[in-house]
């Protein structure tokens, strides 16, 4: 094909430092393999409830980072207010940094959204049984995301330390505190002692900033991973065969050389 | 498509086979004639020389003695280190002995190898070295992690001690009637730690003792603040020392707003979710005034007021059960194991 010169200089300025990138790490045939992935011709909107619960997910992110440069985990009275220095600081956010009603209203109502989108895309996965072989541990590390997304939204309300948060709070911990045998335990870790002390603020907080958020990072990572490596399932109207064939090859033959033999040349 | 020279050279190291490194790239790997490292000999001096660049530190804060020998030591390793290293640079060469290491296996006096020897075993030292680290990484993660998880888990369970609460004279309940007393459990936690308790005096038992019911105000359905059912008298309000207060209050039963749970007068349950009778709290009476004890649960209460017969268990958390099979779920609570 017949470029201009212009069109190869271009060419070489833009692509040749991806050649030197790509040589080095991989990263542009890692990009391709990650974005540019066939799919059945008869995906629809429902396909695209994963994308859009990883979007929410993104959105907390970023509104959580900039609210926790202005929130204050702490149950000691603010001398100025008259009230608890959690609550007077999530006053502040609201009335008085600037744009911080919509950062904290986009986290709040976000929070919902993004709990929302778990279970839409859950269905979707059920209803059209993408659940089956090969993507049993998708499905696993999903429900795992369902239960570390639930708990997000189970730490997060404490955070405003309110009336409506506070007893919220207490009557969750002593539902978690029915669970046979560990409950009890669970519930008093939870509440830092019989009932809720003023340490259990900022040990929520860091449950829910550091904690859960880092396990929810590394489960949508796996998640992401297995949907890339095994693509996406056809309708289940579909025409063409969804899932897969059962691989034929000798199941086994993947881990040799893993287990080393003991003694003696092999 | 040709590969271009140089790229896309496969190396297969360590195929755990036959412990071989193949190369298909071969020697033009290695970029022989330029850039070869020069590293010098191994070294014992800088060794000393780092003690005494220690000593003399160390010398500085503790006594100008033990700084000058660290000084002194720190010269002569300096001086003999960097006569070595530039050994090769005034002429004189090196002498090295080539690292040796012995393999057991091997006979003493070995002739030159032949096809039919025994061949050595594969990966004693990379076994050695695997197990190593699998061993040392699993003890220096155990020493982390250890300490770690523990004061992550541990805080909530030590240092629990019920602080004996004390709500003045006797004279402030009178007989027959609930009050309202609220206090702060741990002043030092401030209103976080604020309890209440529905303080009923029945007089005196048939021997003669004081006899009160003290009922705990958080629901054992799950938690919630429960309220007397009846106007609380607000004139005869009273607030002593340490942010307590008492109100007496005319009820007959106890509701809770979360989601119904209603108790009569002894706590026992009347209607919705809670799972056992109101939580109680035990008492003592010292020269004359009220003091709060640890907290109980109660599975039932028969009779009323002084007559009244309570089966009592070691508290747990609201929502469980402490008497029936659904006892069985929670064989061991933290209580009582925290006392
Ligand atoms: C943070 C939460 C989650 C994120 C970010 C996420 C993201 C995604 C994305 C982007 C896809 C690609 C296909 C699609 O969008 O439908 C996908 C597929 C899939 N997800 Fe999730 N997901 C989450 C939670 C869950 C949950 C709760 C489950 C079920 C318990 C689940 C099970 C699956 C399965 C089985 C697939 C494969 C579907 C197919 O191949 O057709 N995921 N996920
Ligand atoms: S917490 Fe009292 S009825 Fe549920």
């Amino acid at each position: 094909m017949a470029t201009s010169k212009r069109a190869s200089v271009v060419e070489t300025a833009v692509l040749a430092p991806l050649d030197w990138i790509d040589e080095r790490t991989g990263a542009v045939r890692g990009t391709k393999w990650f974005l540019f992935r066939n799919v059945p011709r008869d995906i629809s909107w429902a396909q695209t409830l994963g994308s859009a619960t990883l979007t929410a997910f993104i959105v907390q992110a970023v509104t959580g980072v900039i609210l926790a440069m202005y929130y204050q985990p702490s149950t000691a009275i603010d001398p100025n207010t008259g009230k608890p220095v959690a609550y007077s600081s999530i006053e502040f956010i609201t009335n008085d940094v600037t744009l911080g009603w919509l950062v904290r209203g986009m986290h709040r109502w976000g929070a919902s959204v993004f709990v929302i989108l778990l279970f839409l895309h859950m269905g979707r996965v059920f209803l059209f049984g993408s659940y089956r072989y090969p993507r049993e541990l998708t499905w696993i590390t999903g429900v795992l995301l369902l239960v570390t997304g639930m708990l997000m939204g189970f730490t997060g309300y404490l955070l405003p330390w309110d009336q409506t948060a506070y007893w919220a709070t207490v009557v969750g911990i002593n539902l978690n505190g029915t669970a046979p045998f560990l409950g009890p335990w669970l519930a008093e870790f939870l509440a830092g002692g019989p009932e809720i002390v003023s340490e259990a603020l900022p040990k929520w907080y860091a449950l829910h900033m550091l904690l859960i958020p880092g396990a929810l990072i590394g489960l949508i990572v796996v998640h992401i991973y297995l949907v890339t490596r095994l693509g996406v399932t056809s309708p289940p109207w579909s025409s063409e065969m969804a899932g897969r064939e059962r691989a034929a090859s000798e199941p086994a033959a993947a881990r040799t050389g893993l287990v080393r033999k003991s003694g003696g040349a092999s | 498509m040709q590969n271009p020279p140089g790229r896309d050279r496969t190396h297969v190291v360590d195929t755990n086979e036959g412990g071989a490194i193949e190369s298909r790239a071969g020697s033009d790997l290695s970029d022989n004639g330029h850039d070869t490292t020069h590293l010098p000999g191994p070294s014992l001096w800088p060794i000393g020389f780092a003690i005494g660049i220690g000593c003399l530190l160390l010398g500085l804060v503790i006594s100008l003695l033990v700084a000058a020998v660290g000084a002194i030591v720190a010269v002569v390793f300096g001086i003999l280190w960097a006569r070595e290293v530039t050994r090769e640079v005034r002429g004189e060469v090196p002498e090295i002995e080539p690292e040796t290491r012995s393999v057991a296996d091997e006979p003493a006096a070995a002739p030159a190898p032949t096809a039919e020897e025994k061949p050595l075993p594969a990966y004693t030292r990379s076994k050695f070295l695997e197990a190593s680290t699998i061993g040392l990484g699993a003890a220096i993660g155990a020493v982390v992690t250890v300490p770690v998880l523990g004061f992550a888990v541990l805080p909530p369970f030590t240092g629990v001690e019920e602080r004996e609460v004390d709500l003045g004279p006797i004279e402030n309940f009178p007989v027959g009637t609930y009050v309202i007393a609220s206090y702060l459990s741990n002043p030092s936690q401030g209103e976080v730690s604020r309890r209440t308790a529905f303080v009923r005096n029945n007089g005196f038992t048939e021997s003669g003792e004081p006899s009160f019911t003290i009922l705990y105000s958080r629901c054992v359905h799950l938690g919630c603040p429960v309220q007397p059912n009846g106007p609380i008298d607000e004139q005869a309000r009273k607030e002593l020392e340490g942010g307590i207060e008492l109100r007496p209050v005319l009820a007959q039963s106890f509701g809770c707003p979360c989601h119904g749970g209603l108790y009569d007068a002894e706590g026992n349950r009347q209607a919705g979710p809670p799972v056992r009778s109101m939580d109680r709290y035990s008492f003592s009476i010292k020269d004359g005034r009220l003091v709060l004890g640890e907290l109980y649960a109660v599975g039932n209460v028969s009779g009323t007021g002084a007559n009244a017969v309570i089966t009592r268990y070691p508290w747990s958390v609201p929502g469980t059960h402490v008497d029936g099979p659904e006892a069985w779920l929670y064989p061991i609570v933290p209580s009582q194991v925290t006392g």
